[in-house]
């Protein structure tokens, strides 16, 4: 038996470094590309709610369900991390990506920021807890869960406060989280995929892998 | 000044199997103003790149040395200044004066000298509009002036210029060599430039270095040398030897109308004036119509009306057989009367391979498997993209890129075809294939419209000129 | 369409404020309205909000074009919570079928309302009079964030206008070459994929070429890098900030006073 000590090991500097070796030093290609995806996903934001607008109407009789298409809003969260591959990523672009659309005037007000962050803090956990070394579909899924549950506790802290607990809150956390693994999750796996051909992955390690001509 | 040298170099772009250049061996003494030559896809942008300290192990495998001054290129990025072959993405900040002061902010240039120099790098290039101007308001002359200050200001020992006027029109391409010229008289600083169109940049260059397909060195020396002794050998290869005899495809005569434009107007929201004001035009089958005026006079506006791309604000194009105006047809329709080339050939590509992109008309048209297997081929090895058969669209240097997407839209052309900019960016003989292809399927009695710059295309092929100038016509004059 | 126009002009004295100033009175004010459940404290920092107005230099018709869509989603949330709320308290103000509103839920409704308004407007006050690059600088020079990612972030947004244009220029190149989504829903659906692909593959693109432009200007070359534009914090930048801070206290008092405060919901 080891002898008992209460007090956790203190997380020395070298311990962290170890941690967050394999991802290395930011370079300026992946804070640009991250930074861009936040711009590229603010008009994709924007373009979907005119889409939206349109099937909206559908979920009115059971509202927690609009949270399935949650996920769409949660890829940055994901899909940054999984190119990069680097600590912090999903919070960078998704922060930013909400940063943005303040600035363009988002409905939201500053509000956005705080819920952008949450999501994209979601999506590094799921990264972190794989080390920074796995970035395959379980840990994509877990990202976009996370991400979800992270911006959904938002929604019913703030948005939805005097809704039923069980009618409303817990399902809609639920769904969205469900939502953030398929969409952002799954969504974000075979966006990458269908990126490796195009070359635009050849500076990151996701794109390695692709076929040569 | 600083010297230049390649020892043994090669680069594999990732996602390649073969090698863009191989085995550059070359110096390039301190002071010297290089023209750097070659046929398209020869690796000349690659090889600017890696001057530039660009080419990280991580975008691909190099063999060999870049040595700047006897150091590694990668080390020297402080040393170098280069503008690309795109300006639009090589501009940085919102503001065209805070675009100047980034690279000096980066050189750590103490605050005090900043604007000073930056107003100074401003003046050279001839920039019309003062440091607060936004970088987006730009056109494209504009532009590529600014992305050159930005170059200039850092005061750079080696100056590395990738087509620097290609797109511009003749007027701008000559301020833009002022600005060079004047800047380049008080600099001692080692220039590589890379121009297709070798007759106008040759005043300012010593030197000539002229690379075969594949980067390997064709010739070297001072121009009279160069184009005197290897001159035929040269043209042969591709290289626009200055003089040399180009084709010329007169155009029989010219058969019914295809389409018809009728007061064609467009004003973009929040413009203050009309990018198009009212022009009428007509092309008829067998004949091509040359549209001609300097940047932003309209071209490619009349381009996206003519095609039924864009909502006119006023009047409208048609086709014969077609009762409504072409912008309102369905897209399936509207692409069985009418193709475009867009001027940016990236945003054409729809599909993931060369070889799909070729065969995206054809299969649309329904053609049979053979006669479009056949098709694509020919076209491919014309074009001389046949060894990028599977590359991604994205991944083709600028020149392939524009045959690409001229070649897209001749493989199965509807009868009528609109091309913006067809040639820019080809050597002199994928610029010939062009001229050939373009001129076959007009005498197959397609009618044709294309935007240009480039005179000699417009002498090559063009029955009738259409010119514009600040969205008017201004003139329509036949040809021959 | 998509912009980033100010709703004032660069002379305005609220442009003039430092970015990190208003960043912080944004977000004292709407930390303030986040924590505070009632319906009188947002509305004491609601009025102090449009009390500055007047002095800011803010043009009305942009601002109001602007401020519509967010009061909009404020009067949802209004409506939201009041009819769904989970239960409904004090007198029935009014019922149809099993749909009843109570005074009490609407209160409750209102008051998260009025926060979401508070939230929104001085989100709106202190952004859409802020210029990007001022708040990059800003972030540098008085929050010491890092430089290479403030400035590359700034660069980025850069390519807005560019990728919204390109947005347009896909679908146009799409209609050219014969694709269409029509009026079916599924191929529209698809072709929003399929557009929304085009779009990334092109922005990662361009993310790529802009980092190789920022590079070959010394983005990244490890030097300590200088500063074109100075931003420091003068004395009514001060002023400002203590002033939020003295709104918030003074709105919080109040309603205590009166007995309505009520700490989080
Ligand atoms: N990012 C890339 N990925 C893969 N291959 C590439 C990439 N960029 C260029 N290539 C290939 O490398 C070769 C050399 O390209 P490069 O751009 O250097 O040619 P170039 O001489 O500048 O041609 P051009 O005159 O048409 O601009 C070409 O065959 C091109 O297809
Ligand atoms: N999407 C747009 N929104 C606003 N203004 C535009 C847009 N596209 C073009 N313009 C403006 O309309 C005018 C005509 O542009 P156009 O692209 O037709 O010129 P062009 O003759 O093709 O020039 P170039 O030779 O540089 O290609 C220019 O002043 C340009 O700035
Ligand atoms: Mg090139
Ligand atoms: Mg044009």
């Amino acid at each position: 038996m080891p002898p008992i000590d209460s007090s956790p090991p203190a997380p020395d500097r070298g311990a962290l470094a170890a941690f967050l070796a394999p991802t290395g030093r930011w370079r300026t290609v992946d804070i640009v590309t991250c930074a861009v995806l936040a711009v590229a996903f603010s008009i994709v934001f924007w373009a979907w709610n005119f889409v939206w607008a349109g099937i909206d109407p559908l979920f009115k009789f059971f509202p927690p369900l609009s949270a399935v298409i949650y996920g769409l809003w949660l890829i940055p969260a994901v899909l940054a991390p999984l190119i990069v591959r680097k600590a912090g990523a999903g919070i960078f672009t998704e922060g930013l990506a909400a940063l943005m659309s303040l600035l363009l005037g988002s409905p939201y007000g500053i509000t956005v920021i705080y819920q952008g962050l949450l999501q994209g803090l979601g999506g590094d956990l799921a990264f972190a807890s794989g080390r920074y070394r796995r970035y395959g579909v379980p840990i994509a899924m877990l990202g976009g869960a996370l991400a979800g549950f992270g911006g959904t506790m938002w929604d019913v802290l703030y948005w939805y406060p005097t809704f039923d607990l069980w009618a409303f809150k817990v399902p809609y956390v639920a769904i969205a989280m469900v939502s953030g693994a398929i969409v952002a999750g799954l969504g974000s796996k075979a966006l990458v995929k269908a990126m490796q051909p195009t070359g635009v992955l050849d500076r990151f390690p996701a794109g390695r892998e692709r076929a040569r001509i | 000044m600083i010297s230049v040298e390649f020892r043994g170099f090669a680069w594999r772009h990732a996602g390649r199997l073969a090698s863009a250049v191989a085995d550059v061996d070359l110096r390039i003494e301190p002071g010297e103003r290089v023209l750097l030559l070659g046929p398209s896809g020869s690796g000349k942008s690659t090889l600017l790149a890696a001057l530039a300290g660009l080419l990280t192990t991580d975008s691909g495998e190099q063999t060999g040395a870049v040595l700047l001054d006897g150091a590694d290129a990668a080390d020297q990025r402080g040393r170098v200044g280069i503008l690309f072959q795109d300006p639009e993405t090589q501009l940085v900040m919102a503001r065209s004066g805070d675009d100047v002061a980034f690279g000096l902010e980066n050189q750590a240039v103490p605050p005090a000298q900043i604007w000073p120099r930056v107003d100074q790098a401003l003046e050279t290039v001839g920039f019309p509009y003062g440091r607060e101007r936004g970088t987006d308001a730009l056109s494209g002359g504009e532009q590529q002036r600014l992305a050159l200050a930005g170059v200039l200001a850092r005061r750079p020992d080696l100056i590395l210029l990738d087509e620097p006027t290609a797109n511009l029109d003749p007027e701008g391409a000559k301020a833009i060599r002022e600005g060079l010229r004047t800047a380049l008289a008080d600099t001692e600083a080692t220039l590589i430039v890379v121009e297709h169109r070798v007759a106008d940049i040759l005043d300012l260059v010593d030197r000539v270095i002229a690379l075969g397909p594949g980067g390997a060195l064709a010739a070297d020396g001072t121009p009279e040398a160069v184009f005197g002794e290897h001159g035929d050998s040269l043209a042969a290869q591709g290289v626009w030897v200055p003089g040399a005899p180009l084709p010329v495809r007169p155009s029989g005569d010219a058969g019914e109308v295809r389409l018809r434009g009728e007061g064609l107007t467009l004003a973009y929201p929040g413009a203050d004036r009309s990018a198009l004001d009212g022009v009428d035009l007509e092309l008829r089958a067998g004949e091509l119509l040359a549209v001609t005026g300097p940047n932003g006079s309209g071209k490619s506006t009349l381009a996206l009306l003519a095609g039924g791309l864009e909502k006119p604000t006023a009047g409208r194009a048609r086709v014969p057989g077609e009762r409504t105006g072409l912008h309102r047809l369905p897209a399936k329709r509207l692409a069985t009367h009418v193709g475009t080339v867009f001027q940016d050939p990236e945003h054409q590509f729809v599909t993931a391979t060369v070889r799909d992109e070729l065969a995206f008309a054809p299969r649309a048209a329904g053609w049979e498997s053979e006669r479009i297997e056949a098709r694509v081929s020919e076209l491919l090895e014309r074009l001389r993209l046949d060894r990028l058969a599977g590359a991604n669209p994205h991944t083709l240097s600028g020149g392939e890129a524009r045959r690409l997407s001229v070649a897209g839209a001749l493989a199965a052309a509807p009868g009528t075809l609109i091309l913006d900019e067809p040639t820019f960016g080809q050597d002199r003989r994928t610029w010939g294939e062009l001229v050939d292809l373009i001129a076959d399927i007009r005498d197959d009695g397609t009618a044709l419209m294309a935007v240009t710059h480039d005179r000699d295309f417009a002498a090559a092929l063009a029955g009738r000129e259409l010119a514009l100038d600040q969205g008017k016509a201004t003139e329509e004059a036949t040809r021959c | 369409m998509l912009t980033l126009a100010p709703v004032c002009g660069p002379q305005a004295p609220i442009a003039r404020v430092n970015p990190v100033a208003k960043l912080f009175a944004v977000a004292a004010i709407s930390a303030t309205a986040l924590i505070a459940a009632d319906w009188l404290t947002p509305l004491l920092l609601l009025a102090a909000i449009f009390a500055v107005v007047p002095f800011s230099g803010i043009r009305f018709g942009p601002l109001v074009k602007r401020l519509k869509w967010l009061w909009l989603a404020a009067a949802t949330v209004v409506v939201v919570n009041t009819v769904f709320a989970a239960e409904q308290t004090g007198a029935i103000l009014f019922s149809l079928g099993p749909l009843e509103i109570s005074a009490g839920a609407l209160t409750a409704g209102a008051a998260l309302g009025l926060r979401v308004c508070v939230a929104a407007t001085a989100g709106v006050l202190g952004f859409a009079t802020t210029d990007p690059t001022d708040l990059a600088d800003a972030l540098t020079q008085q929050l010491r964030t890092s430089p290479r990612f403030t400035i590359g972030s700034l660069a980025a947004l850069r390519m807005l206008p560019l990728l919204a244009a390109e947005w347009r220029q896909i679908t146009t190149a799409r209609r050219a070459r014969g694709l269409e989504g029509g009026r079916n829903p599924v191929r529209r659906a698809k072709l929003f994929a399929s557009t929304m692909f085009a779009l990334l593959v092109g922005a990662m693109r361009r993310a790529g070429r802009l980092a190789a432009a920022m590079d070959a200007r010394g983005f990244d070359s490890g030097i300590p890098r200088t500063r074109a534009r100075e931003q420091r914090m003068s004395p009514p930048d001060w002023i400002i900030m203590v002033a939020a801070v003295a709104v918030c206290a003074i709105a919080v008092g109040l309603s205590a006073a009166y007995g309505v405060f009520r700490f989080l919901s």
